[in-house]
């Protein structure tokens, strides 16, 4: 049983490959999401497979500045170590105007919308602010004159929730950066959406096929850096999703490293229960996540 | 496993979809039981399709809307079960499920019989290679559980698969909505103790990766991370067949370049000796090549690919608007993607009926068996070779609007020249001194540049200025006269009489062109006129990227879009000096 799931995990790797190389040869301002959570980690990490240590476009992390702490120290580690291309950004306007649910101004779903969807959609056209990590300096640095991204590579799987499931591998959104799910072009066998018109964008989404339980493995097998707020550190508890620290909230589990989690999510308490349960605005919004994601929402 | 369920609209394939789930008890704790209070809170009847059809959107309009993908156990192995949806307007989700699919479910509603969905999914199941089919017969409540039913039914459908060529390992009586048949027997249909729809499943192979086929492997790109510090040159891309060692001989097509496998490159994993199929791979070469994303690398000692502009296909149409001969498309296939327009529609095949009609464009949902004709030759395989390299879409206006399989590749006007070509570069014998190491040598990229024009045009002048200005600078340049041609190597042709060989002819000046390409030198040449079909020629047997075409005068007279045109008016050392800027874009020579 073992040999077949290595296989399986190679299997789920070879096709991610596959993916981001089409969307590397396809797309021009290519880019990637970061939340720093195990999912885009992995992906992450497929970059440096697909590109041979390389992660040859930016990174991009959008800062709600209410993410745990250790989430954005971790990063800036990463970032360093792997000299990633990162960029960062926010929507400034909205944290300045305190128009947040932990300012009590909005509840939870209009604030993931102002936060995460709308600072999004700034920072994938360009009309948001966006801070690229300068290296030699070490340190965030205002973008100037930045171009819309093309093709965003994204780390959703399709057995996360309902409309996930629903996604392609390449998913064209608008120009205004939402989702027609009834309009979405059929896909042949490996040949994708590549082609688009000026002002819209290709979200790419080569974890499509994995699971939660094929992502630890993953980390796993390929010993992958990971933060650690996903293990118990002798508190008897962990996250499970990782998200903004006013939403999201620790579970109750032993597990302090990935063997553990794995062996939980087959055998224990968690076999059973939805990964983001621990995720307070999903409950508030009947569709699963659907209405924030059709406006462009990860 | 990756399972497609196919069928006629409402003929009840979530219904089935989620009862497999929950009597595999699939389901995560909690999801049903949100399905469940959502629909008591919207005052609806509970169903299992509800437990796939998770959006709003869908249950307002109480069809699956796209081909949801939805993981689940059997005690056999994992599965992903598609729910391709039947309803007509949604046929592409149907494609995108089952393009993924190892085996599919098709489904048909007892009381309803077989319908025109039911048909055209069958057709595009064969079309889209799938060979594990099993049928559901399914509502057999709403007939009684009736054997009769079910086996008129059966032979009905039998009969349209027939005549495809298709035999269903299953045909199975089940009830979705009260569980018979679909993970245990019921006793309603106690006349069937064959297989349940789960017994079927585990039955079904997992598809072996082809790997004693031929080796093929559509070149996605060639890396060069130099700004990361990175010298390696990768060829990168996914085996779709066969296997590749350390030491074989590589032929790329349709340039038919050579070259061997030096070694195989990874991150973080160890190195591997040898590929098969269904790897993302890359490998590095024992002698540089020029070659592109587009390419299919093969084995010199394999059969190789098909190399051909013009292509019997069979393929389906998903776009509003038709398929029309007068307008252009692009075609993917692999990695390549070229422009290409109908040639001919040999037949239209009528899905819903299965009866062929001649048409002269190929409608909404039409499937249709047609000649494409390509602007360039592209590698490809046949479908009843290798499945994975005759596959193809066609896209327009930025989608996906159809896709299919290359039944034959048809002759084109270059296809004797491409055979020479081809077998040149098998037995080419290459130099001590490569020609990457003479381009470093020379610091010139080696090519053929054509100067070309009206009769009038004053080509000779312009082609000898630039060979003394290129010599001047220190290039390493020939000007080649056609007359010197013509008498010296050409003299056994005999060109002044009604068997004059144009073809022969340009074929002889290419392959001259091609030695002193190899030997790392820029050559200069001079033609009256040349047009599309000369340059076609030229280029395949020297490769695109190696010719530079100058036209001389304010109009072009034949069907060639030039590199750069000059005008006989300006002064000869300003054209001269435009046309060394050219050269300098184009990487042949380097800024001082």
């Amino acid at each position: 049983m073992t040999g077949n799931h290595m296989d399986h995990l190679q299997e789920l790797e070879n096709i991610s490959v596959y993916i981001f190389r089409e969307a590397y040869a396809n797309f021009k301002n290519l880019g990637m999401l970061w939340s720093m959570g195990k999912d885009s980690t992995v992906l992450l990490w497929l970059a440096r497979k697909a590109f041979y240590g390389h992660v040859p476009f930016p990174l991009i992390h959008i800062d709600t500045h209410f993410k745990i702490p250790e989430m954005i120290e971790y990063r800036d580690r990463i970032v360093r170590e792997w000299k990633i291309n990162m960029v960062v950004g926010s929507n400034e306007q909205a944290l300045e105007s305190k128009q947040t649910f932990p300012d009590g101004a909005i509840d939870r779903i209009s604030c993931c919308q102002l936060l995460k969807t709308e600072a999004l959609r700034g920072v994938l056209t360009g009309d948001g602010v966006r801070y690229r990590f300068n290296h030699a300096l070490g340190e965030y640095q205002r973008e100037e004159n930045p171009e819309p991204f093309t093709g965003v590579i994204v780390g959703a799987r399709a057995d996360e929730e309902g409309s996930r499931s629903k996604e392609r591998y390449f998913s064209p959104r608008d120009r205004q950066n939402e989702w027609h799910i009834a309009e979405q072009p059929p896909e042949f066998w490996n040949q994708y959406k590549t082609d688009f018109a000026t002002g819209t964008n290709v979200r790419i989404h080569p974890l499509l096929d994995w699971t939660e339980i094929n992502i630890w493995e993953y980390i796993e097998r390929e010993k992958i850096p990971t933060v650690s707020l996903y293990y118990n550190q002798g508190e008897g508890t962990r996250y499970r999703s990782l998200g903004c620290y006013p939403c999201t909230f620790p579970v109750k589990s032993e597990a302090r490293n990935v063997r553990e989690i794995i062996e939980e999510l087959k055998t224990g308490r968690f076999s059973k229960i939805a990964e983001r349960e621990g995720r307070a605005q999903d409950k508030e919004d009947g569709g699963g996540l659907e209405s924030l994601r059709r406006e462009g929402y990860m | 496993m990756n399972i497609v369920f196919v069928g006629h609209v409402d003929h009840g394939k979530s219904t089935v979809v989620g009862r497999l789930l929950a009597e595999t008890g699939s389901l995560p704790d909690g999801k049903l039981e949100q399905i469940q209070a959502r629909c008591e809170r919207e005052s609806q009847p509970f169903e299992y399709a509800y437990l796939i059809d998770a959006l709003k959107e869908e249950q307002a309009q109480s069809i699956t809307i796209d081909a949801a993908r939805v993981f689940f156990h059997s005690n056999k192995r994992h599965y992903i079960i598609i729910d391709a949806p039947g309803h007509i307007e949604f046929i592409k989700n149907m494609v995108t499920g089952a393009s993924r699919a190892e085996a599919a479910v098709l489904v048909i509603d007892a009381k309803e019989g077989v319908q025109e969905n039911s048909r055209r999914h069958g057709y595009l199941l064969w079309m889209l290679g799938i060979r594990q089919i099993v049928v559901l017969i399914n509502k057999m409540d709403l007939v009684d559980f009736d054997e009769g039913v079910f086996n008129n039914v059966v032979a009905d459908y039998q009969q349209f698969l027939d005549e495809l060529g298709i035999k269903p390992m299953f045909y199975i009586p089940v009830s979705g909505m009260q569980g018979a048949n679909i993970a245990v027997h019921n006793e309603d249909t106690a006349w069937y103790q064959a297989e349940t729809l789960l017994d079927a499943l585990d039955s079904f192979q997992k598809a072996s990766p082809p790997v004693d086929l031929p080796f093929r492997m559509p070149v996605q790109d060639i890396y060069k991370f130099t700004q990361y510090g990175d010298s390696r040159r990768i060829v990168a891309g996914s085996v779709s067949s066969g296997k590749l060692a350390i030491g074989d001989r590589v032929i790329f097509y349709p340039s038919g370049k050579v070259s061997t496998v030096n070694s195989f490159e990874a991150y973080a994993a160890e190195q591997p000796g040898e590929v098969i199929s269904g790897s993302a791979t890359g490998f590095t070469l024992t002698k540089q090549i020029y070659i592109q994303r587009g390419e299919i690398a093969s084995k010199v000692d394999e059969p190789p690919p098909y190399v051909s502009k013009r292509l019997r296909v069979s393929l389906v149409w998903l776009g509003q608007k038709p398929m029309v001969p007068q307008k252009q498309y692009h075609l993917k296939l692999g990695t390549a993607k070229i422009r290409c327009t109908i040639e001919h529609i040999d037949k239209i095949i009528d899905a819903s009926d299965y009866s062929s009609t001649e048409k002269d464009r190929i409608e909404h949902h039409d499937v249709a068996q047609c000649v494409l004709l390509l602007h360039a030759p592209i590698a490809c395989d046949l479908s009843e070779s290798l499945a994975d390299t005759s596959r193809f879409v066609i896209v327009d206006d930025y989608e996906i609007r159809g896709g299919g399989i290359v039944l034959e590749a048809l002759p084109d006007e270059g296809s004797q020249i491409r055979e020479a070509v081809f077998l040149r570069e098998r037995k080419w014998i290459d130099s001590a001194v490569s020609m990457y190491q003479r381009s470093e040598r020379y610091n010139q990229r080696s090519c053929l540049i054509i100067v070309t024009g009206t009769e009038e045009s004053r080509r000779k002048e312009v082609a000898h200025q630039l060979e003394k200005s290129l010599f001047q600078s220190g290039k390493f340049v020939y000007f080649l006269g056609i007359g010197s041609v013509i008498y010296g190597v050409d003299a056994d042709l005999k060109l002044f009489t009604a068997t004059d060989d144009p073809q022969e002819h340009m074929r002889r000046l290419a392959e001259i062109a091609h030695i002193f390409i190899d030997a790392g030198l820029i050559l200069i040449v001079t033609a009256r006129e040349i047009d599309q079909a000369d340059l076609n020629l030229i280029r395949s047997s020297i490769g695109n990227e190696r010719v530079e075409v100058v036209w001389n005068g304010s109009r072009v007279t034949t069907d060639i879009n030039p590199d750069f045109q000059i005008d006989d008016d300006d002064d000869l050392n300003t054209s001269v000096t435009s046309i060394k800027g050219l050269l300098m874009e184009h990487g042949v020579i380097f800024a001082p």
